[in-house]
């Protein structure tokens, strides 16, 4: 019984829509012929009576009411996802202001239309109605929540700020920035904090990646992410080790399972089996915590089979002897016995990776978030360079970042040891920005306490706590916090949560600067009752500015809607703040200003943009010039999905020809943007010319060791380089001595007399020395395997300071305690040695990870009804074995109760993806505080729909020695029935 | 004419939820009605596999042989769509499709679940095409405006196929090939008839 009433008039026309599903679909048969195809948006350019039918529900109505009234024009914004770092394009449609739909960009090289969950429905931050924002600036009074003018908020945050700045120094403040900043804010608020006099800022970085940052860069020169995800199309063996893509980064997966069906072999060792796990060719189980161990076993039968390639590390590598030493110790039944893992599950991992080469390693913050995350990143590190796997287009070690722009604010945001660019923070560093902000550096010295502490790295965003409590005596600065300003973090994404609600009670004030009031502003209510101050942010929906994805592309998103409510953006509250302080002049000397929200002034996003190409040299954000980037957005379609690059193309508006250039321009994308530097897709690759993204190890440690030479050895270099061994970092000596000097022009000579290519402000030793002699301005040197500035140069296993295993903690003990790191002190042995029999008590391993429903610390994802339905509850994934054990069932209230004695009142799910002895919980909810549900304590109707027990509230202490990067990986807890 | 099909490639769902919220976002469906839901058999094990459901717009659909009101109708395209000025909200369809997709807005006893609610193909229902008063009842209108499911065009993987048969068909033959293992599908069989016969073009179509 078929009926047939009626057929779609459109559709039978012309069949537009089959083009769709082969552009959707058919590109990763490996045919990219059909996803060329013109995308027609024969929808969205009809106006009148299909206008009215693209409303949302929730305004049909004011639309009806406008009855006859000419609907307004369709216009289509690109923007970019704000959630991950995969950095998904979303064509956003606008009517009369409204975000009214949301439409998949097929062309974007990165994920052809492909949206996760958080993606399909970021839509959701237009929709005015359904809104758990922050509305309008807030402050505590008496314990309750009161709403104030953007004036009256200005005005006290402002004095109260300057009026602890008089009393206890600038240094008694603590600023936490954003990486879901785009770059320009990211890059002013490093700037405004430093106006302020401080270097006590930091953001998510430090407790995302900060290991993989220090441990990366300090092995072979960038701390960044080496391939990219489209590069894995090339690859031929991927290992998952610390990575749980399919639920953190899903969209990546488009290209990891296209390489998977062209034969990769994907491999995850977790302690979970993952969604990603399910998704691969090999599962191994390891232990939480033991990943030195299971990268050393693995190189320990690479080195005794001759599987490591021994030209590439004679030509690339320093100190791989040592490495293969420690390696040597590290014997399957040692490596068992730390990791649980069989000779067999160890080997196989090892030889799948040595025999389907280029391979290539992925992680996240399963191998850095742990109290020896440098050590662990270099292990991996480590494996590829004895693999020679790295500056190899299918290999590298590809490290997925979090958020969708805390690449960006890693590199040129708020950070506490350096300015924007990795530049450090010694007087030369301040000296070369004190030239590109256009502003006296004796002048920006008088606003810190002394040149000292302008000189000394400032506290971490995962200690912040500590500073607030900590004894005087026992910190490195002469007061303690007494303010914290919370611009764009979540609380809950921090350990220790007890303790740190006990630093919120105790701080003379609280700025909360964000689009959702956030965990900071309930946990904060909870235990006072005032002097916390709540400001309405717009999202990043809501300005334009660039994000960089984690392989380094940076793309540019338009504003798709104004600020709703009373939101300001992030750089006109930095800029307002600024007029407050005094040096709103200063801060915008170089940067025009343009009319934001209510006709009211804020820098120029074009033009922060520029004034970062200006400076940035050492890592190439000098190329990336707002009008590269924005002709990029325009014409995703020239770039090929395997290597990025755009094959022809010419930009329609500006005439930008963009032959050549890989999307985004990832950094590094050197010299100015007239030299056209195409951006670096895979870095250290020496098989293309420095002018087509190619590249070589970084000279960044000297020239030798002990004797030994840190350059790399004759006949390894960037293809096409007038050198042909190695060399070491350009300056204006160099050039002159290779009898280059004179190919500069005379402006250039007058610029870069007596600099080096870092602060050379003409970009003119550059261009000599990379476009006509393809050489690399960093020099061309060895990876280190050997870190000597670290503790430990060549990676070591150390068990977590609360290990379920005493006995391995005898064999492998952690540091001794450390009196000052990042102006606190560090413990490690005494709170080892104080729970090594923790285990007794607490015998279950409690490790956190994502969802993908929700993202980071999840207010605002817990905020959006389509994403809080699919997760509606915080629950501990635990053993049949464990659940039996403790005669507790499947969806049932437990404890989960940690050395802390925080306990958290949770749902069970009962299975075997946990192993028994270890329970996973997610790390994104917030608003119970062990049982209780806060709801009370957020403004009225901010609260996020789901609310949930943070499982930071009962982690514990522990800290990466080299970084202060918390362990949230490997605790330990016991479950009991509630 | 094409015959329009889903179909749910379970060697790359990843379980994100992507089509689930693509779908709520677009049709602005209500919190409790899910047209569209992403299903996990042997979740946490090996051998864990994930497929997204919807209605899958059978070739013999049972919803229609079962309805007492006769709401049901089909497209020229193979779309199932009903009219909810029909719908009696008796439940009929939802004890006889094999795949869950009709929903129901409310709870209670018999007679107070209000409108059938279920997938459209993105291709609205009886009213005009994209006219207000269709995507009220039904959400909107995308094959009218020559676009195909969000949910399928917005998969984060491509494991969600939607469109002509034959495409999705050949899409799907071609990962097959190339994994040399998996031709079993999921629904495909139960929607649309032992895949050999659907593979036949019908006459006159072009892919």
């Amino acid at each position: 019984m078929i009926l047939t009433r009626k057929s779609t008039k459109a559709a039978s026309s012309q069949y537009p829509s089959q083009n769709r599903l082969a552009r959707g679909a058919s590109a990763f048969l490996g045919n990219t012929i059909d996803r060329r195809t013109f995308l027609r948006r024969s929808g969205l350019a009809a106006g009148g009576a299909a206008a009215l039918s693209q409303l949302p529900f929730s305004m049909m109505r004011k639309a009806e009411a406008a009855d006859k009234a000419p609907a307004g024009k369709l216009e289509v914004k690109r923007t970019i996802c704000t959630h991950c770092s995969v950095g998904c394009a979303i064509d956003a449609v606008v009517q009369n202001g409204v975000w009214i739909r949301q439409e998949p960009v097929f062309d974007s090289p990165i994920n052809l239309g492909a949206h996760c969950a958080k993606g399909a429905s970021i839509r959701e931050h237009g929709m005015h109605e359904i809104s758990h924002r922050l509305r309008t600036p807030m402050k505590l009074n008496g314990g309750k929540w009161e709403k104030i003018s953007w004036d009256q908020a200005l005005t006290e945050v402002g004095d109260k700020l300057m009026k602890i700045k008089k009393e206890s120094g600038p240094d008694a403040t603590f600023w936490i920035g954003s990486s879901k900043h785009n770059n320009e804010q990211a890059y002013l608020l490093r700037k405004f904090v430093s106006f302020f006099g401080t270097n006590n800022m930091d953001h998510q970085a430090r407790i995302c990646h900060s290991t993989t940052v220090a441990g990366v860069a300090n092995t072979w020169g960038y701390g960044a992410m080496t391939n990219s995800y489209n590069d894995e199309q090339n690859s031929k063996c991927i290992l998952f080790f610390g990575s749980n893509a399919a639920e953190a980064h899903p969209v990546s997966m488009l290209h990891t399972l296209h390489a998977k069906e062209n034969g990769a072999k994907v491999i995850v060792v977790d302690p979970r089996f993952t969604r990603t796990a399910a998704k691969a060719d090999t599962y191994y189980r390891i232990r939480s915590g033991a990943d030195v161990a299971f990268l050393m076993g693995m190189l320990h039968h690479i080195f005794k089979n001759g599987w490591e390639d021994k030209e590439y590390i004679k030509a690339r590598v320093y100190g791989m002897d040592k490495a293969r030493e420690e390696a040597a110790k590290w014997t399957p039944d040692k490596v068992e016995e730390v990791t649980g893992m069989k000779e067999a599950e160890v080997r196989d991992v090892a030889e799948k990776m040595a025999k389907n080469k280029p391979s290539t390693i992925v992680w996240a913050m399963g191998q850095t978030q742990h109290t020896n995350g440098n050590a662990i990143v270099r292990a991996s590190c480590i494996l590829q360079l004895a693999l020679g796997n790295v500056g190899v287009s299918g290999g590298g070690t590809n490290i997925y970042r979090g958020h969708d722009n805390v690449q960006g604010a890693t590199d040129v945001g708020p950070n506490p040891d350096s300015l924007p660019g990795y530049y450090g923070i010694a007087t030369g560093s301040w000296k070369h920005f004190a030239n590109v902000w256009g502003v006296d550096y004796e002048w920006i010295k008088k606003q810190f306490a002394s040149q000292a502490m302008m000189e000394k790295p400032g506290l971490t965003v995962s200690r912040w706590a500590d500073a607030v409590l900590e004894k005087n005596e026992l910190i490195d600065q002469d007061n303690n916090l007494k303010a914290v300003v919370f611009w764009g973090h979540a609380p809950n994404s921090q350990t220790r949560g007890k303790e740190m609600v006990d630093a919120m009670k105790k701080l003379e004030l609280m700025v909360v600067i964000d689009p959702y009031p956030s965990a900071t502003a309930a946990m904060a209510a909870m235990v006072r009752k005032d002097n916390v101050y709540l400001l309405p942010a717009a999202t990043q929906l809501e300005c334009a500015g660039s994000a960089t994805a984690s392989n380094r592309s940076i793309q540019w998103r338009e504003k798709v809607i104004d600020p709703m409510f009373e939101s300001r953006t992030d750089h006109m509250i930095m800029y307002q703040l600024a007029q407050k302080f005094g040096f709103a002049k200063e801060f915008t000397a170089k940067i025009k200003l343009s009319k934001g929200k209510g006709g009211m002034d804020e820098p120029d996003m074009e033009d922060t943009l520029r004034e970062i190409n200006r400076g940035v040299w050492t890592i190439g954000y000098t190329g990336q010039s707002p009008e590269r980037l924005q002709a990029h957005m325009r014409n995703m379609h020239v770039f090929d999905i395997k290597t990025l690059r755009a094959k022809g193309g010419k930009d329609a508006k500006t005439g930008y020809v963009l032959d050549g250039d890989y999307f985004g321009l990832p950094w590094p994308c050197y010299g100015t943007a007239a030299i056209k530097h195409p951006g670096s897709p895979n870095l250290y690759d020496t098989s293309k010319h420095m002018m087509d993204g190619g590249g070589n190890f970084r000279a960044n440690f000297g020239v030798e060791k002990d004797g030994v030479n840190l350059l790399a050895e004759d006949g390894s270099h960037s293809k096409g380089a007038d050198i042909t061994t190695g060399y070491p970092e350009l300056d204006h000596v160099l050039l002159k001595k290779l009898g280059w000097w004179d190919e500069l022009t005379e402006d250039e000579k007058k610029a870069a007399e007596g600099k080096n290519w870092k602060t050379d402000p003409s970009g003119g030793m550059i261009r000599v020395f990379m476009k006509e002699h393809g050489c690399h301005p960093f020099g061309n040197a060895k990876a280190r395997a050997v870190v000597w500035n670290f503790p430990d140069p060549v990676p070591l296993h150390r068990e977590p300071l609360y290990s379920p295993r005493a006995d391995l903690v005898e064999k492998y003990p952690t540091h001794a305690d450390q009196k000052n790191r990042w102006r606190v002190p560090v413990l490690f042995k005494t709170v080892q040695d104080a729970n090594k029999d923790a285990g007794k008590m607490y015998p279950l391993i409690m490790t956190s990870g994502r969802l993908t429903e929700y993202e980071g610390g999840g207010d605002e994802t817990r905020s959006n009804p389509w994403l809080a339905e699919l997760q509606q509850e915080m629950f501990v994934e635990i053993n049949p074995k464990d659940a039996n054990d403790r005669g507790v069932r499947n969806n049932e209230y437990v404890w989960v109760e940690s050395p802390t004695k925080a306990r958290l009142k949770v749902k069970t799910l009962v299975t075997e993806r946990v192993g028994a002895g270890t329970v996973f919980l997610p790390f994104h909810f917030a608003g119970w505080w062990m049982g209780e549900d806060m709801k009370k304590y957020y403004p009225e109707g901010a609260a996020p729909i789901v609310r949930g027990e943070a499982v930071n509230t009962a982690t514990t202490y522990g800290y990466d020695i080299v970084t202060m990067m918390q362990e949230t990986k490997t605790t330990l807890c016991q479950v009991s029935k509630a | 004419m094409a015959r329009m099909k889903f179909l749910c490639d379970a060697e790359r769902c990843i379980e994100c939820n992507g089509c689930v919220t693509a779908c709520k976002q677009e049709h602005e469906v209500p919190w409790g009605v899910n047209r569209r839901r992403v299903v996990t058999l042997n979740d946490g094990l090996p051998g864990e596999k994930s497929i997204s459901v919807a209605c899958m717009h059978c070739s013999d659909a049972p919803c229609m042989a079962v309805c007492p009101v006769d709401c049901f109708y089909k497209t020229a395209e193979g779309v199932v769509l009903h009219d909810k000025d029909l719908c009696i909200g008796c439940g009929y369809c939802f004890y006889a499709c094999p795949f869950g997709a009709p929903q129901f807005p409310q709870d209670g006893a018999f007679g107070l679940r209000g409108k059938m609610d279920k997938c459209t193909f993105c291709a609205g229902g009886p009213e005009e095409d994209n006219s207000a008063a269709e995507f009220k009842k039904y959400g909107r209108n995308r094959l009218a405006e020559g676009k195909l499911p969000a949910c399928a065009e917005m998969c984060s993987t491509k494991a969600l196929l939607g469109g002509d048969g034959d495409v999705v068909a050949d899409i799907y033959r071609n990962r097959v090939l190339k994994r040399g293992k998996g031709a079993e599908v999921w629904g495909w069989g139960t929607a649309y008839g032992k895949p050999e016969k659907s593979a036949t073009p019908p006459a006159g179509a072009k892919s």
